[in-house]
């Protein structure tokens, strides 16, 4: 059990590149934190500096109150799940289990003990004589869980472990991850480049982009007032619609709207100028029939391109602009595409042409140039 | 595995194309093979007059002979020496190769040119080096207080074909073990640096046991040239002296054959060389495939 915490952490590979630039963050003991971003973005070269398979360029890390930035992966008190699990081929998986602790000096009865233990919790005591080679993909999951918490140690770090796994599985494996995290209150910081894992698990969210976090915060917050426009369209699926638009005299008018095209928005509250971007999740939208349009909303008229139905509801892809001369057909290239939650059992045929409108506290507005979130 | 299958509608066009490598075995395995087990029981006087018959005897002399035996002896040391060195050495220079960033691939380059060497032309290159009277190594060695003479002195005779030999056969091993190391996943070795084991400890637990395979592959390719390709390097170098102490198997087949004429026993030796290889092709055919460690 520890708390860890980052100060100005960097990393320069040989070329120059510079993976990691400068983050800082404090994780609190028991914690689960979820880095994720896409791939490239730092997330993994973040996690091996804690783990110390990756040298810091700068900054400090600490692992309860103790700088380990010059400290051994084996000194750290931390276990580590891989993308690939990681076990050792050529040994039983009870030798997997307890070679850890082996070569910790942990007498034979108390290793026996633990890995017994291990095994009860995740339910591979039936595999313990087994090879990784016999064990399905799930079950080596398990394995892999294991041998990390055998050590008992103060911080577990997963490294995108649920990605080999089939969707179904992955599911499963996420929930079960969760509950033991929960279980065994260790601190823990788990990468991965899937949202919705991230969402699921996280206690706290750290959205990474280029090698800087964009946001920290409870999934919650961050799917509700996403900082950037980053975030804003990784996190949450599908996407957040991004609607770049000037705004004059309290109307928001299209960037790409041409003379003949018409007025497909109509809308929110903000200081007149260029350069904004207004982000609407895919199920704040609501037909303009079901609710009148207040000062301050959204409005805007849209021609269905795509109905694309998942069961529970189905979206909608639509372009902005009810122009008669796209006719449906043809698609206007020109106006942004917008996708929006509409009931399952609705039919719309492509090139209708609907309106609706999005609340006025649904909207997030983004600075176009920084993308940055406008404070209202 | 599944492999691809192809019917051949016509009977003879498989045969046909099988033909070449019929032929060349046939002709350059089975025939001459087929001669020497005849020859193995044939009793001839050195001008080739008059050949006899003789059932075994050549066999039963053979392991009477303690020069023979010592043979055997000889080649058992040597084959092990070898295998040993040239491993070893090869592991060692590939793990450093292993951990190289850059300048790996210049690495391996060099590492790989003593293998396109003749044998005859290592061993004279070893022996010019070893040379009591101009080498540069004996030299070396009497300042040290050593006095290195391998025509007169069996151990340095013997010192001198091992080294000479494994030298060459380094450059095979390395690039096995590189491959096989390169095989192993990162990842494996850095989840043992966090499960508390130091470098050497994964080197022993981790890495040599997933290096198993290519390690008995190669102790079997390198006992087979050890005992069977260092012909070269052995009449470039001692040729099998002093005091037979380097007369290897295949050295003696070819001395007591050609130079001493005795083609009979010759023979039989050569029938129990190639009952040692095929013994050894058994084994590696038989176990490489499956002594595999996981």
């Amino acid at each position: 059990m520890a708390t860890i915490s980052l100060e100005e952490v960097r990393k320069i590979y040989a070329g120059g590149v510079e993976a990691v630039k400068g983050v800082s963050m404090d994780i609190a003991d028991g914690e689960f934190i979820v880095l994720v971003g896409p791939s490239g973005c730092g997330k993994s070269t973040l996690l091996r500096m804690i783990a110390g398979l990756e040298e810091i360029s700068a900054g400090t890390i600490r692992i309860g109150d103790r700088v380990v930035n010059r400290i051994d992966p084996a000194d750290r008190d931390i276990a580590m799940v891989f993308q690939n699990y990681a076990l050792y081929p050529h040994m039983s998986v009870y030798n997997n289990l307890a070679y850890g602790l082996r070569n910790r000096g942990v007498p034979k009865d108390e290793i026996d003990r633990r890995v017994k233990e291990a095994a009860r919790i995740l339910e591979i005591g039936a595999f313990l004589e087994r090879k990784p080679k016999a064990l399905s993909g799930g079950q080596r999951q398990r394995v892999a869980m294991g041998r990390a918490i055998v050590r008992e140690p103060a911080a577990f770090l997963f490294d995108e472990p649920l990605s080999n796994l089939d969707a179904k599985l992955r599911v499963q494996m996420r929930v079960e991850i969760k509950r033991l995290q929960k279980s065994l209150g260790t601190t823990s910081v788990y990468v991965t480049h899937d949202q919705l894992e991230a969402m699921t698990l996280a206690d706290r969210l750290v959205v990474l982009n280029g090698g800087a976090i964009e946001q920290i915060g409870d999934p919650i917050s961050v799917y509700e007032q996403p900082a950037s426009t980053f975030v804003a369209s990784f996190i949450g699926s599908p996407a957040m619609n991004l609607i770049p638009v000037s705004v004059r005299d309290g109307r928001a008018t299209l960037d790409s709207e041409t003379a003949a095209g018409g007025s497909g928005l109509s809308g929110p509250d903000l200081a007149n100028g260029a350069g904004y971007t207004l982000g609407v999740r895919p199920e704040h939208f609501v037909p303009a029939s079901e609710r009148p349009a207040d000062p301050g909303d959204l409005s805007l008229t849209v021609t269905t391109t795509v109905l694309e139905p998942v069961g529970a509801e189905s979206y909608l892809y639509a372009t902005i602009g009810g122009d008669s001369a796209a006719n449906g057909t043809v698609a206007n290239s020109a106006a942004p595409h917008v996708v929006i939650r509409v009931p399952a059992a609705a039919r719309h045929q492509p090139g209708e042409v609907l309106s609706f409108t999005a609340p006025a506290d649904r909207i997030h507005p983004f600075d176009k140039a920084t993308g940055k979130r406008i404070p209202r | 595995m599944q492999t691809k299958r192809t019917i051949f509608p016509n009977k003879v066009l498989p045969y046909f194309l099988l033909a070449p490598q019929l032929v060349i075995t046939g002709i350059f395995f089975f025939w001459p093979a087929g001669q020497a087990i005849w020859q193995s029981f044939l009793r001839e006087d050195a001008f080739g007059f008059k050949t006899t018959f003789v059932w075994l005897a050549n066999y039963t002399a053979l392991f009477e002979d303690p020069n023979y035996l010592n043979s055997l002896q000889v080649t058992l040391v040597f084959s092990v020496c070898v295998a040993a060195l040239s491993l070893g050495l090869a592991l060692l220079l590939a793990v450093c190769v292993d951990r190289l960033i850059k300048g790996a691939s210049g690495y391996t380059t060099l590492l790989l040119w003593p293998y396109a060497v003749a044998p005859a032309i290592a061993g004279v290159l070893w022996w010019f080096l070893f040379n009591p009277t101009i080498g540069i190594l004996p030299f070396i060695m009497e300042r040290l207080g050593y006095n290195w003479d391998h025509a007169l002195n069996s151990t340095d005779a013997m010192i001198l074909v091992v080294v000479a030999a494994s030298w060459k056969q380094i450059s095979y091993n390395f690039i096995f073990f590189l491959a096989g190391l390169q095989s192993i996943p990162l990842s494996l070795r850095e989840a043992a640096a966090i499960d508390g084991a130091g470098p050497f400890k994964r080197f022993f637990t981790i890495t040599l046991p997933l290096l198993s395979p290519t390690s008995f592959f190669l102790m079997v390719v390198n006992v087979v040239y050890a005992m069977f390709d260092t012909f070269g390097i052995i009449h470039a170098t001692t040729e099998g002296g002093p005091a037979q102490s380097t007369n290897i198997l295949v050295y003696k087949v070819y001395a007591d054959g050609f130079i001493g004429l005795n083609l009979g026993s010759s023979a039989a030796q050569s029938v129990i060389l190639m009952g040692i290889v095929i013994l050894l092709t058994f084994v590696q055919f038989r176990y490489v495939e499956r002594r595999v460690a996981y």
